[in-house]
C-alpha cells in the first residue's frame, strides 16, 4: 500500500501539472544507524510524488556509501531530500517531508522548476546584495 | 519554511533547510527548539514563529551582517 491515498495523488498531480520545468528529487538515506527508520519511507514518498508528473525525476543515494554525492550536496544526516531545478538552489528537507511539510515539498518543487521565487521586489533587491553564505534552518514538526 | 526556500532560489548564497525537529532531537536540543517553527540563521540568529516576509529577511540579513543578537 502506498503512502499517498488516491485523493492525495489526484491533488499532487494537479499541483505538479503547474511545473514549468524539470525537477529532480535527490534522496539520501541509510539502511542502518541514525535516520534508517524513516529513510525507506522518505524514498517511497518521494517516488510516489514523482509518479504524479513526467517532469519529476528521482535519484536515491546511501549516505554511508555515496559519500562523495552526500558531500557535494552538503548532506550529513538522513533522511534528506534535495529539490533541484535548473540547478541546485539550496532547497533541503531533513526528515520525511510529510504532514504539514508535504505542501512545502510541493511548493519547493514548483519554485525550483520555475527558478522564480515568489517574493516582493524589495526582498529580491535586499538579497541581491548578499556575498556570503547564508544557512537558514527552519525547525518544524510534521503534525 | 516557504520563505527560506524562496530565498534560496533568489540568491545563490542562501541554503534553506527544513528540519523535522522530532526526527533530529540532537539538533533540536542544540538550537533550543521548544516550539515550532524556530528559525536559525548561520548559527547566529534565532527566532520563533512564522515571521512576515520583510521581518524574516531582516533577521536573515542581521545574521549575515554580523550584528546577530539572537540566542542560537
Amino acid at each position: 500500500m502506498g503512502i499517498l491515498t488516491d485523493r492525495d495523488r489526484a491533488a499532487v498531480t494537479d499541483e505538479l501539472a503547474k511545473l514549468v520545468g524539470p525537477v529532480k528529487l535527490v534522496v539520501f538515506g541509510a539502511q542502518l544507524g541514525d535516520g534508517a527508520e524513516y529513510s525507506a519511507e522518505t524514498e517511497r514518498l518521494v517516488r510516489e510524488v514523482a509518479e504524479c508528473s513526467d517532469q519529476v525525476a528521482v535519484e536515491a543515494y546511501n549516505l554511508h556509501i555515496d559519500r562523495e554525492k552526500a558531500a557535494a550536496y552538503g548532506i550529513d544526516r538522513v533522511p534528506a531530500v534535495v529539490v533541484e531545478g535548473a540547478r541546485d538552489y539550496g532547497i533541503r528537507f531533513f526528515g520525511i517531508p510529510a504532514g504539514y511539510e508535504f505542501s512545502n515539498l510541493i511548493d519547493g518543487m514548483q519554485v525550483a522548476a520555475s527558478g522564480e521565487p515568489k517574493l516582493s521586489p524589495e526582498t529580491l533587491e535586499r538579497v541581491r546584495g548578499l556575498t556570503n553564505p547564508v544557512h537558514v534552518q527552519v525547525f518544524t514538526t510534521p503534525t | 519554511m516557504r520563505l527560506a526556500h524562496h530565498l534560496a532560489v533568489a540568491s545563490e548564497w542562501v541554503r534553506g533547510d527544513c528540519v523535522d525537529a522530532t526526527e533530529f532531537p540532537d539538533l533540536a536540543q542544540q538550537y533550543s527548539v521548544r516550539a515550532v517553527p524556530r528559525t536559525v540563521v548561520n548559527d547566529r540568529v534565532a527566532f520563533d514563529g512564522a515571521y512576515p516576509e520583510a521581518q524574516f529577511v531582516d533577521q536573515v540579513l542581521q545574521a549575515v551582517n554580523g550584528s546577530g543578537g539572537g540566542d542560537a
